[in-house]
């Protein structure tokens, strides 16, 4: 028997007294303590991972390729993509949302070289997620796009957990910041689908940075992404980037062709979904 | 420190289930990290009671189960527990390995407990 109100159960439950009951005396409200259990077996970030599916509709109606870019701060990803808007110039249109703590400095910079660009200032948030991307898509005009790149948060940790509803992630290192870096921050180099060496023209002055470590400490984290060394400054490498961007945007393009003929609804879908 | 954001997301994930099934308070949420999932459990445990203060899972307990980082060898099919920034067969060398556990980020259950059976007792909001 329960020993705190007396009732047939034994004193494994739970009492809350109820200062509302009137009289003095407190009445016992019984629960039972075994409560149920209920399987979830979902994602912690399922929220985000909704969005980032929910832009993926949007950019795959638009028939935009997305490209997230990410990398410690400095490691010169808005140098990259200034070249990648001067060279790809004539073939690919490009657009850039910008992530970063504050200003916006990178975005002034990309609209000089010849891109749209919606700048996103996080405060004090150390990474992107799909709804700041989703706020910042609805401020461009996807249609005339064919290449999206998503230049993340400089930072080689967080921004790895959160899907956008990009296609694909590049990760930059620059020969400035160590051949070892895939092997302290294995989660971020394992999301890479390509890696870019950037800043090669400094390999020399460096002296220490071997790329092909960097390649074997990748392959160590399970990572088959391709490698790419390259200097946004002398243009060296570049050709192979722009081919490898190419190659995706017409595979996007053509995987947006063949989903538009097979399912004819989902073009109106997508974009009915946030008019 | 995007642990906080993860809490805010397994919070509403965890308010949504206890607003569907009329629930007292929630005892015990269980999550499963792989450390491959890049999210410290240990952050996760400074930050969950910060974001359930004054919700039905404020005096809930968090648990969490880390999962081993596991590779399967697609060479010799050897199945071996390794270092997180190391995925190679530990039978045979080779980096050509399929992960099987280590980047698991889940919400896996939740303990519910019950609003009062006795009826004349006015519900008490937590």
């Amino acid at each position: 028997m329960c020993n705190v109100c007396g009732c047939a159960g034994d004193s494994d439950h739970f009492h809350v007294v109820d200062a509302s009951a009137g009289g003095g005396a407190s009445t016992p409200v019984v629960f039972e303590k075994t409560a149920r259990q209920v399987e979830v077996m979902r994602s912690l970030l399922h929220g985000n991972d909704h969005q980032a599916a929910h832009n993926r509709a949007h950019f795959a109606a638009a028939g935009v390729l997305v490209i997230n870019l990410m990398s410690s701060p400095g490691a010169g990803k808005t140098s990259l993509l200034e070249a990648t808007i001067r060279r790809l110039n004539d073939r690919l249109s490009v657009a850039v949302i910008e992530g970063d703590l504050e200003t916006e400095n990178d975005a002034i910079r990309v609209r000089a070289a010849g891109a749209q660009a919606v700048q996103i200032t996080t405060g004090n948030a150390c990474h992107l997620d799909a709804s700041m991307v989703h706020a910042a898509l609805h401020r461009l005009d996807l249609r005339p796009i064919d290449v999206l790149f998503i230049e993340n948060v400089g930072n080689l940790v967080c921004p790895a957990g959160f899907d956008l509803g990009q296609h694909r992630n590049v990760v930059l290192l620059s020969v400035t910041e160590g051949d070892d870096k895939p092997e302290k921050y294995p989660v971020m180099f394992r999301a890479a689908d390509l890696v870019t060496v950037t800043k090669l023209d400094l390999l020399e002055a460096v002296g220490d940075f071997d790329p092909g470590k960097a390649a074997r400490h990748l392959q160590e984290n399970g990572s088959t992404a391709p490698v790419l060394r390259v200097s946004a400054r002398s243009g060296a490498g570049l050709e192979a980037w722009i081919d490898w961007l190419v190659a995706e945007a017409d595979a996007c393009r053509a995987n947006a062709a063949a989903n538009a003929q097979g399912h004819p609804g989902q073009h109106k879908h997508a974009a009915a979904a946030h008019a | 420190m995007h642990e906080l954001a993860i809490c805010y997301s397994v919070l509403r994930q965890v308010l949504a289930v206890a607003a569907s099934q009329s629930v007292r308070n929630v005892a015990r949420i269980t999550l499963r990290i792989g450390p491959l999932a890049g999210v410290e459990p240990d952050l996760v445990r400074l930050a969950f009671p910060i974001v359930a203060a004054g919700t039905v899972c404020a005096d809930a307990s968090l648990e969490i189960e880390v999962a081993p980082v596991e590779v399967r060898c697609r060479v010799c099919d050897a199945t071996s527990s390794v270092r997180p920034n190391r995925l190679l067969c530990a039978t045979c060398g080779t980096w050509r390995v399929n992960l099987v556990s280590g980047d698991e980020m889940l919400l896996a259950s939740i303990e519910l407990m019950d609003a009062p059976r006795t009826s004349q007792m006015e519900r008490i909001d937590v």
